[in-house]
């Protein structure tokens, strides 16, 4: 119990640290042993989690940097249940079916988890929005928020935002219109002072943006905060550049943040910064790892996306492989007081490459 | 029923939903099902609309009780 206690003294120690201001090597010093310690914590209290790591990982041996610290593949919490709590004190499931499988993962949450996703999450949008809560225009209908118990991965982030909202306002109708009675209120109320506009990007381009477009509203003194990944807009040619110049051009919108986050770890999502790369949090990193061999890559070389997290230990999650290529642009020196490592997301990889002996070695130690 | 306090504990029983005579005293974050996340920020609204306040989003996170609450509250220049 007295190790629980360090731990988590430990993991608020980081989330406390200053935010993006530390030097990569100087972050990672810190992240380590409270990484390494998460790995011990999940494997004295998930067998599944032990048994996977005695296979994938390096068992009991100490991570002595970032990439040495176990990872499991995300595809896992799809099929596995995977906790580090008694079952009475999970308090929340998130779900999410990703995009390529109707399988949904599920995370198990207990409340200091919870507590320090919440802290996580507001440390990163206090950076950008102050420490004031602003009014808030949901760019999405009222209903994402019906299911109460089980919320999709798209309730969780609007409910997770509206911490930092005030008074919020639903935008789209429950049939994705434009609720032009609501915004005109909005604005005419709101719309002179700093405000918070959040969505998911895809709806804010093809549900928001599309009808703004033509109803000529000023946004100016908004801030946009929008995550869920660039997939369909991809397929309709759209990246980021070209999505933040038509906000900007159509509705005079200027501060555009988009964030990169998954529901296996809430809370610590990686925000984009002024020059459009996007930046993991004090409590968070990334490591960029060959398709193939899954071995590190060097800065700049494109890659499949690692995520690092000091903030789950209801479930061991604190290092997970994705399923999204990205690059690392730069490692210290970014615009705004920025450091570390700073990424770029270069879209999904082909579903077939992941599934390679690593896959069939979880699969077998998890039966 | 005009005292600070008992105007909060009406705010608590509104938001999470609870009889008129329900005791809040005691409340913590998640410890009830009616206290979950949506319910909280129901629970800041309404105790912004009943003080005439706005909390700050440290506020809204450390609120996990009805103690920290009434504490809050105070901070913004509420008597409770």
């Amino acid at each position: 119990m007295s190790d629980d206690l360090d731990l988590a003294a430990r993991i608020d120690a980081v989330i406390e640290a200053p935010l993006y201001a530390q030097p990569q090597a100087d972050k990672a010093a810190r992240l380590i042993p409270v990484l390494d310690a998460l790995t011990r914590h999940h494997r004295a209290a998930c067998p599944a989690y032990k048994r996977l790591t005695d296979v994938l990982g390096p068992g009991d041996r100490r991570a002595d940097a970032l990439a040495a610290v176990p990872w499991l593949p995300v595809g896992l919490w799809k099929s596995h249940r995977l906790v580090s709590v008694p079952d009475d004190q999970v308090t929340t499931t998130l779900t999410s079916s990703g995009t390529t499988g109707q399988v949904p993962s599920r995370i198990y949450l207990d409340r200091d988890t919870a507590r320090r996703q919440a802290r996580g999450l507001a440390r990163i949008m206090t950076h950008v929005l102050g420490p004031k809560r602003i009014p808030m225009l949901v760019i999405d209908h009222a209903a994402v928020l019906s299911d109460r118990t089980s919320f999709s991965a798209r309730g969780a982030g609007v409910l997770g935002m509206m911490t930092f909202g005030a008074q919020p306002k639903f935008a789209l109708d429950a049939e994705l219109r434009l609720d032009r009675a609501v915004v005109d209120e909005f604005l005419a109320r709101h719309g002179g002072a700093p405000f918070l506009l959040f969505g998911f990007t895809y709806m804010v381009w093809a549900y928001f943006y599309e009808q703004v477009k033509a109803a000529g509203l000023d946004l100016r003194h908004g801030t946009l905060i929008h995550s869920g990944g660039w997939k369909k807009l991809v397929e309709r040619q759209v990246d980021n550049a070209t999505f933040k110049a038509g906000l900007a051009a159509a509705t005079g919108l200027a501060h555009v943040h988009n964030f990169y986050g998954m529901v296996e770890q809430v809370g610590s999502v990686f925000l984009e910064g002024d020059d459009g790369l996007l930046y993991p949090p004090a409590f968070a990193d990334v490591i960029i790892r060959d398709p193939l061999t899954l071995a590190p890559v060097p800065t700049g070389t494109p890659g499949v996306i690692q995520c690092l997290s000091a903030l789950p230990t209801s479930y061991p999650g604190h290092s997970i492989l994705t399923e999204d290529l990205g690059v690392i642009e730069r490692v210290d020196g970014g615009p705004g007081d920025r450091h570390g490592n700073a990424l770029r997301i270069l879209g999904r990889l082909p579903r077939a490459e992941l599934r390679g002996c690593s896959d069939t070695h979880a699969a077998e130690v998890m039966r | 029923m005009s005292q600070p306090r008992d105007r909060l504990r009406a705010a608590f029983r509104t938001a999470l939903g609870l009889a008129g005579d329900a005791a809040v005293d005691d409340l913590a974050y998640r410890a009830v099902p009616q206290w979950d996340s949506v319910a909280h920020m129901q629970l800041v609204a309404t105790i912004e609309a009943e003080f005439d306040i706005m909390l700050d989003t440290d506020d809204v996170i450390a609120m996990s009780s009805f103690a920290v609450a009434c504490t809050i509250v105070g901070k913004h220049g509420v008597a409770i």
